[in-house]
């Protein structure tokens, strides 16, 4: 393969030129020359370019994402071995979930971005032979007051449902939070839940020397080309330009390539399979023959392509939605074609399987192409990058209380918190999914902490929920990692689920910078601390990084997806308090903590202090006890307290139920002792974030029995109030009809959104 | 008795009504692919919800070219009972079972929500199992359930008692703020003159369980059962 020769100054220039648009340095340029033994040509620029991006490789995340636990007795597939993680749920089920995230293409065309964002995840969970069952979402956004950030919500909301929607697979739950520093740079983290029996797991990976590679599913085009080195740089303003690297999805064809796959899946004619998603056919080859030890060899010439005059380096590197490669057993190819044929989809042998362990790629025979797989995926370059902590973090941190008047009006505060988007109801967003189809959905969305999902065929019911906080990672990234699986898991743990296992999705700056690069670490490191202590391994994830824009880094965001076990749908515990009479009581402590909270940004806009800290043992403990209240069916309703503290989680608690809604009234002593006025503020118990607290309800005569519980698991149990009226109460400082508070919680959205 | 449900290309909720009918109503129950013509000597034929052929061109618009669908069109001609639910609901609009048509939600959204309803015709064989009157909760999810149809259709549909579920108050009374999706009368789901072709927006399949919400859609369900029992 001739590579013209770049030896003159205006060669120097060009290669400068060539090796920017690729986003590779020059020192990278050397290696790719090691690794083939020559120069390379522009189509095996491009195909390292892709497979070396941030995105594919995870070159600066590696040697930290170690550091996460990732082993569990029932841990089927571990993260990185497959497209995603797999859990095993006993009784011939297995559960197989991952989070991804699709944030610059839905900064540049929130719709097409989400949505494709959508089909990515749902593609990476089918080609393990799994079942989708469930989809949640994490949605970061500026402020509502701005039209572009309205523009984008609305964009960004589209595209899940319309993808979601037509898949027929229920959005279940999700967490949307608004902070300035996402106002160019949004987040849309996607997380797919499938369920397979284990004996039917398919691998992503090349066996079998002569097995033909089959390509299936939409023809190729020119869309999204290097979407994954585009993943893998900041946000500019040219980056408007770089629209046609945004894909466009077809949910309707990736509704019959499910179904077909899972299809030709179960005849066992199918050995490896792997979906074209980031760096399309380069990588979803490369990686399949690199897991499997081999090599492949394949023919652009007999790709489907939808243009015209595509070369191969289009052809390797477009991101056309909606395809998968195949690796089938040599004589089978009749079979499946005739599978995807039914559902109307292409299926083509394009190559086959080698075992030279190179990558060759021809057009109509000749070799275009010729590289090692190991150079593009294990061989893949690892940087050990610079980290330093950020100069500011330390008198980000302080706050002297002396400069933050408290509230003279605490009704006025909760309604201002209700309101506040963040915190405000999230009807507006999740009707517009679907949540109900395919019928499993037991706890709907907002009427628990987590989503339930029965198991169809047994008793038992699957929880998810998805969390992470900006606020608390900026100022403390190693707390707010642990703070994201505490609160994932206690949230599925008040559905009175056991916590399973966890898929992070991992949203940060620019890793080349060291002060990124260390909240990246610290968050990471954090995260660990969490998933060990309450036993909850990684089964994979995302990383995305360069989520910055001309204003700057995003709070470095970690988002945790965690999954739990129900063993008897009946012991299932909603939100929502039930009873005129019940008691309300709290299990955990409220700490003399106010730092990074919502009631400091909203009512004092300031983001600043230090979030709650977290022991972890306490934490585990108290998700004992709400699990085991549920069991023995003592509890009416359990909610955490996060984002707005105790007051906010009581008045949730009054609305969540739309159709019944029940007052609550605290008495002054439980939220506010006598002992604790001289030393604490009153706002700090309201509204401070303290985390390892739940609020539940139960039958006075559980009351006892609950307190005994948790005194055995050292857990502190306070007695706040009583459930009744139509009033939310506390103290002497609130007191509001649920009217007035309800008003405030469910309009605050739709009135941005629609009204303007 | 035997039910039949319609398996198009982008059908979504066919897995649904297959467990419905054959794991909480004990009925026997097969697929039918689009592509076929013989229904297996169904008693009833069900048009399951989804986005049939991607709901290109029309929500329903597609399917009701399928080789399927004329079996189906005969059937019901010949007084066999035939459900459409959400795109069911679309498709037998569309193929000229049922009179009228579907427009876009005037919220311009894909709306997904429980909503309560009131019987207004028990006396079909898809709601013999209710009272008059009765108010049921089933949950609705779509884009464009906004029904639609002309004076004379209208007065028709009324005189004939065609009119079977409409979007009401819990209490029972049909308003506008009732209203999801902008539907004329509040119209939810109708039966054709000869009361064999139902077509309804609310899915019955999604909420026949308690643990899912409700059990009012069984109601839809058993009708059927035993209208076909008391032949």
């Amino acid at each position: 393969m001739p590579a013209s020769k770049t030896k003159s100054k205006n060669g120097a220039a060009k290669l400068d030129a060539l090796l920017k648009a690729h986003n590779l340095t020059q020192q990278e340029y050397e290696w790719i020359k090691q690794k083939l033994g020559r120069e390379p040509n522009i189509t095996e620029l491009g195909i390292f370019s892709v497979m070396w991006s941030e995105h594919c490789a995870y070159c600066s995340s590696r040697p930290l994402l170690k550091l996460l636990p990732t082993t569990g007795t029932k841990i089927l597939v571990k993260a990185g071995e497959e497209n995603a993680g797999v859990v095993d749920l006993g009784n011939g089920l297995a559960v197989a979930f991952k989070v991804e995230s699709h944030n610059h293409p839905s900064a540049d065309e929130p719709h097409a971005g989400a949505a494709t964002g959508v089909g990515g995840i749902i593609r990476d969970i089918f080609t393990m032979g799994a079942r989708p069952i469930a989809l949640l979402n994490s949605l970061r956004f500026g402020s509502l007051d701005a039209p572009r950030v309205r523009f984008l919500l609305n964009g960004v909301v589209r595209g899940i449902a319309d993808y979601g929607n037509c898949m027929g697979i229920p959005t279940v739950a999700g967490e949307v939070a608004f902070d300035p520093c996402y106002t160019e740079n949004p987040l849309v983290n996607v997380m797919c839940i499938g369920i397979v029996k284990p004996s039917q797991l398919a691998k992503a990976r090349s066996k079998g020397v002569g097995n033909p590679v089959m390509y299936v599913g939409s023809r190729t085009g020119r869309d999204g080309m290097g979407g994954a080195s585009f993943a893998s740089r900041e946000i500019t303003v040219a980056s408007n330009e770089d629209r046609p690297a945004v894909q466009l999805g077809d949910p309707f064809t990736e509704k019959c390539l499910l179904e077909a796959t899972l299809e030709a899946l179960a005849t066992g004619d199918v050995v490896g399979i792997q979906d074209m998603g980031a760096a399309g056919l380069t990588c979803s080859t490369s990686e399949t023959a690199s897991r499997g030890g081999c090599g492949v060899d394949f023919d652009v010439a007999k790709v489907p392509q939808r243009e015209t005059k595509m070369t191969p380096y289009e052809i390797l590197l477009s991101e056309s939605q909606e395809r998968m490669l195949l690796i089938v057993k040599a004589g089978k190819e009749e079979r499946v074609r005739q599978i995807f044929a039914k559902w109307d989809l292409q299926a083509t042998v394009i190559g086959k399987v080698t075992d030279d362990g190179l990558m060759r790629v021809r057009e109509q025979g000749k070799v275009v192409a010729e590289i090692p797989v190991k150079a593009l995926t294990d061989e893949a370059p690892v940087y050990q990058r610079p980290v330093e902590m950020p100069p500011t973090l330390r008198e980000l941190q302080t706050l002297d209380l002396k400069h933050v008047p408290e509230p003279r009006d605490y009704n006025d505060v909760l309604v201002r918190l209700l309101a506040s988007p963040t915190i405000a109801d999230k009807g507006w967003i999740y009707h517009q999914y679907d949540h109900m189809v395919r019928t499993n959905t037991a706890a709907l969305p907002g009427r628990a902490d987590a989503a339930v999902l029965r198991l169809k065929g047994t008793r038992r019911c699957l929880a998810t929920a998805i969390d992470g906080n900006g606020t608390y990672t900026l100022l403390d990234p190693y707390l707010g990692g642990q703070l994201a699986v505490a609160e994932a898991a206690r949230n599925v743990a008040c559905t009175g689920a056991v916590p399973l296992a966890v898929t992070n999705c991992l949203n940060f700056g620019n890793p080349q910078d060291p002060h990124v690069m260390w909240q990246f670490k610290r968050a990471v490191e954090g995260i660990a601390s969490a998933c060990r202590a309450l036993h909850t391994p990684v089964t994979g994830g995302n990383v995305s990084f360069y989520n910055e824009s001309p204003q700057g880094a995003v709070d470095p965001t970690p988002v945790i997806g965690m999954i739990g076990l129900i063993e008897d749908s009946s012991s299932l515990v909603t939100t929502a308090f039930k009873a005129d009479g019940d008691a309300i009581l709290l299990l955990g402590e409220t700490k003399d903590e106010l730092g990074a909270t919502e009631y400091l940004k909203v009512i004092h806009d300031l983001k600043r202090g230090r979030p709650p800290l977290i022991d972890l043992e306490r934490e585990a403990a108290v998700q004992r006890v709400v699990i085991s209240a549920a069991r023995q069916g003592w509890l009416h309703s359990a909610h955490d307290g996060s984002e707005g503290g105790l007051a906010v989680a009581m008045a949730e608690s009054c609305l969540a139920d739309p159709d019944r809604m029940f007052g609550a009234r605290i008495t002054e002593e439980a939220v506010y002792p006598a002992r604790l006025r001289r030393t604490r503020r009153l706002d700090t118990q309201l509204f401070g974030e303290s985390a390892s607290r739940i609020i539940v309800s139960c039958a006075p005569s559980a009351v006892t029995r609950l307190t005994a519980l948790a005194q055995r698991s050292g857990v502190p149990c306070t007695r706040l109030g009583t459930v009744g009226g139509k009033r939310c109460a506390i103290g002497s400082w609130i007191d509001l009809p649920l009217a007035v508070l309800s008003e405030a919680w469910r309009t605050s959205i739709p009135q941005a959104m629609e009204t303007r | 008795m035997k039910f039949g449900v319609v398996v198009f290309p982008g059908s979504n909720c066919d897995e649904d009504c297959f467990y419905v009918l054959q794991s909480v109503l004990k009925q026997p129950t097969v697929y039918l692919w689009h592509q076929e013509r013989d229904l297996k000597k169904v008693d009833c034929v069900v048009l399951p919800g989804g986005f049939s052929y991607g709901d290109y061109l029309r929500t329903g618009a597609v399917a009701r070219f399928s080789p399927i669908m004329q079996s189906i069109i005969d059937f019901a001609g010949k007084g066999g009972l035939v459900i459409g639910i959400c795109n069911g609901f679309q498709i037998l609009l569309e193929a000229g079972l049922l009179p009228g048509a579907m427009i876009r939600n005037t919220s311009l959204r894909f709306l997904c929500r429980y909503v309560t309803l009131r019987v207004d015709n028990a006396g079909t064989a898809f709601t013999n199992r209710c009272h008059p009157g009765q108010v049921i909760r089933l949950p609705i999810a779509h884009n464009e359930g906004n029904y639609f149809a002309d004076g004379e259709t209208l007065d028709r549909l009324r005189r004939h008692k065609q009119i079977v579920l409409r979007y009401c108050e819990p209490d029972g009374q049909v308003t506008a703020d009732a209203n999801p999706n902008g539907s004329m009368d509040n119209i939810a789901g109708l039966v054709n003159e000869t009361g064999n072709v139902f077509g309804l927006m609310p899915h019955p399949e999604r909420s026949a369980e308690m643990l899912l919400g409700s059990a009012d859609g069984r109601l839809i369900f058993e009708s059927i059962v035993s209208a076909y029992a008391s032949k």
